[in-house]
């Protein structure tokens, strides 16, 4: 698996990994808890009241997490494996971020636009496809998205300025 | 003889030439998602149930609807196996069993046999699970008419405490995650009040979540990221299915009826009770092993150790839809993508749909038949073909699926706020499946949450907040009961584990 010494090298361990979610879903729960007891968490005049189930949810959440936390702290070093090495992260992060920018991209130039620019990026820069390739994928996507959507099935997809400006919406 | 003259009638609904084409795109479709990694049945039916919306409006478009979405879902359970042949790389969760026998077949040379094994049993074990969902679900929802708020929570109870007794996941792990879907379902107008819950002021939220976008989230988006982290290199043997391999490997079959049987009943019992494909396969190989004359064998290429873990994952993944269709209860995830579907297209699931909606449920009984041996035909006659799909390289898939998955996801309420939450979905799922957090409770929550809510409201209502009317008549007390032993079980059994042991076991 690793092949270099920087492949090897844990961005951060599993123990840290366990306790960060835990926690994450220990706030969660806090939360649920919060919002639940100001609606009212109790036996009202005509039964329960609208925060009486999800306190409990709210309540186990945080009870169950904080045996995560515990049974996280509890893991010896030895068994502390790596939850992630950097090379991986990398790579992960290469992928995340583009696709938090494209989901962020779509609602102001359309999904189509989105798409080809993605789905470029995606296979000239992590995949090194020559251009006319790359061209052809995504520019080939794009056509049967837009017709299995938009003329078979009649559902609309979110549009841009450039549709705008051949005229398709 | 009721069910047969349903059936019957159930033929006549599917059995028309729309149908039939749905049921084979469906099929091809289901494969191709079942293939490709990202993509399994839950989110593959979850992304193409918006293009049934329009679909289910017409008259009989409702059956016509499940058809397709049920076979997309029949052919991702025979997909798995492909890509565990050929590749050692289980393309569904409940395909892992069938690595140990069926990789080491196919770098023997032998991966006709071995799929044509694979794809046989998954096919004698929907059969059986169809058959017994044929005559037993009229009965289920016969009894389940009579039952009241209390015994629909006790089910729901049962449901998912049945994930922490049976999931090898820690016990705590399996409970958060399932009250993460709890509370998700509870955000939103609260559907016994009509107050605001947990939406902290923001409009996007008062619709709530919509387990669609979770599923595509958790699931797709989640599954590239680790996918990524494992660096692709897809190096399969090749694959070769003509007409004598298969008909070697068949003469073979028989010898392995009683495998098959006991696998059909494990995959029935665990599809049912809501444990789910994925332990079914696993339980059915050690159950196969263990009774073997040449159990020592498995795992060096044994034909047997491929029926084994199959029939049981479609045994399973198949009755999973009887609680669905009977109890509005579904024992899988994909199952609760179909519940969802039959929501949105305005059926009520649960055992008036055997009385009101005759030629939906018949219609969809039928076409499990109907649609298993279309499975069958496509997958022995295609295989070349899916596994080549499978060479396309990961960077040029990939970002193609991400964006089917972001399409699927807007198209639910046509709102781009989805895809967002798709990709933060996304994230969680990633973290989830490294840190052994399983998903399928979590989905389930997201689904049945208002039901699950709204049951234990009106019980606590009939019984004035006194939890004794759980317990209050044998059917109920039964349930509960046998939900809290299943809750307990893992505790149980640590217990028993660390008892102090002074004599010999028995």
């Amino acid at each position: 698996m690793s092949d270099g010494q920087d492949a090897g090298r844990a961005a951060f361990r599993r123990k840290s990994a366990e306790i960060g979610i835990a926690a994450v879903f220990f706030l969660f729960g806090a939360l649920v808890m919060f919002d639940s007891h100001r609606l009212g968490s109790s036996w009202g005049d005509d039964g329960p009241r609208p925060g009486y189930f999800p306190f409990y949810v709210g309540l186990i959440i945080c009870l169950s997490s904080l045996v995560n936390i515990v049974r996280g702290l509890a893991i010896p070093a030895d068994k502390n494996s790596p939850f992630v090495l950097t090379s991986q992260l990398k790579l992960v992060l290469e992928v995340l971020i583009p696709t938090a920018l494209y989901a962020a991209a779509v609602s102001w130039i359309g999904i189509y636009v989105a798409s080809i620019v993605f789905i470029g990026y995606f296979m000239r820069w992590l995949g090194q496809y020559p251009w006319w390739k790359v061209v052809l994928v995504a520019f080939g996507t794009a056509l049967v998205l837009y017709l299995i959507f938009e003329v078979w099935f009649l559902v609309p997809l979110p549009k841009g300025p450039v549709e705008s400006l051949l005229g398709l919406d | 003889m009721q069910e047969i003259q349903s059936l019957m009638h159930g033929f006549g609904v599917a059995l028309t030439p729309m149908n039939l084409v749905l049921m084979f795109t469906g099929v091809i479709l289901g494969v191709i998602i079942g293939v490709l990694p990202g993509l399994g049945g839950a989110n593959g039916v979850a992304i193409l149930l918006p293009l049934t919306f329009s679909m289910a409006q017409t008259p009989g478009g409702a059956t016509s609807a499940i058809i397709l979405l049920s076979c997309i879902y029949w052919g991702a359970l025979f997909g798995g196996a492909i890509t565990s042949i050929l590749f050692n790389i289980p393309g569904e969760p409940w395909s892992v069993a069938t690595t140990f026998d069926g990789f080491p077949l196919a770098q023997q040379g032998r991966a006709g046999n071995a799929l044509t094994a694979a794809f046989t049993s998954s096919f004698v074990g929907a059969l059986v699970a169809v058959i017994v969902i044929t005559f037993l679900s009229p009965v289920v929802a016969n009894f389940a008419l009579e039952f009241g708020p209390p015994e629909f929570f006790a089910v729901y109870l049962l449901t998912f405490c049945a994930f922490i007794g049976t999931s090898k996941e820690p016990p705590f792990k399996t409970l958060a995650a399932m009250m993460l879907g709890f509370a998700l379902a509870a955000v939103g107008t609260d559907p016994v009040t009509g107050t605001l819950r947990l939406t902290f002021g923001s409009t996007r939220l008062l619709t709530g979540f919509d387990f669609l976008v979770a599923v595509i989230g958790l699931f797709g988006i989640g599954e590239i990221l680790l996918t990524l982290e494992e660096g692709l290199a897809f190096k399969g043997a090749s694959a070769k299915l003509n007409m004598y391999v298969v008909l070697q490997t068949w003469k073979e079959l028989p010898r392995y009826w009683a495998t098959s049987l006991r696998s059909s009943a494990v995959g029935c019992f665990m599809g049912i009770v809501p444990g789910g494909a994925t332990p079914a396969s696993f339980m059915s190989y050690g159950v196969a092993r263990r009774f073997s004359a040449d159990g020592e064998q498995f795992g060096s290429g044994k034909v047997e150790g491929v029926v084994a873990p199959e029939t049981a994952a479609h045994a399973a993944g198949t009755s999973a839809l009887l609680p669905m269709i009977t109890l509005g209860v579904p024992g899988s995830p994909t199952a609760a993508v179909l519940l969802g579907g039959l929501m949105i297209w305005g059926l009520q699931p649960g055992p008036l749909l055997f009385v009101e909606q005759k030629d939906f449920v018949w219609g969809l009984i039928a076409s499990m038949y109907l649609g298993n041996i279309a499975g069958l035909i496509v997958v022995l006659t295609c295989v070349p073909l899916f596994a080549a799909i499978l060479r396309v390289p990961f960077s040029v898939i990939a970002p193609i699926i991400m964006v089917v998955c972001a399409i699927g996801a807007y198209t639910v309420h046509n709102a781009i706020f989805d895809v967002w939450m798709m990709v933060v979905f996304g994230v969680l799922g990633y973290f989830f499946k490294k840190l052994h957090y399983p998903l399928a409770p979590l989905v389930l929550a997201i689904v049945l949450g208002d039901g699950t809510e709204a049951a234990f409201r009106q019980a606590m209502l009939v019984s004035q907040g006194d939890m004794s009317i759980f317990f209050s008549n044998a059917l109920v007390g039964g349930m509960t009961g046998l939900a809290l032993l299943l809750l307990f079980w893992p505790l149980i059994s640590w217990l028993y584990a660390k008892r102090p042991r002074k004599s010999t076991p028995a």
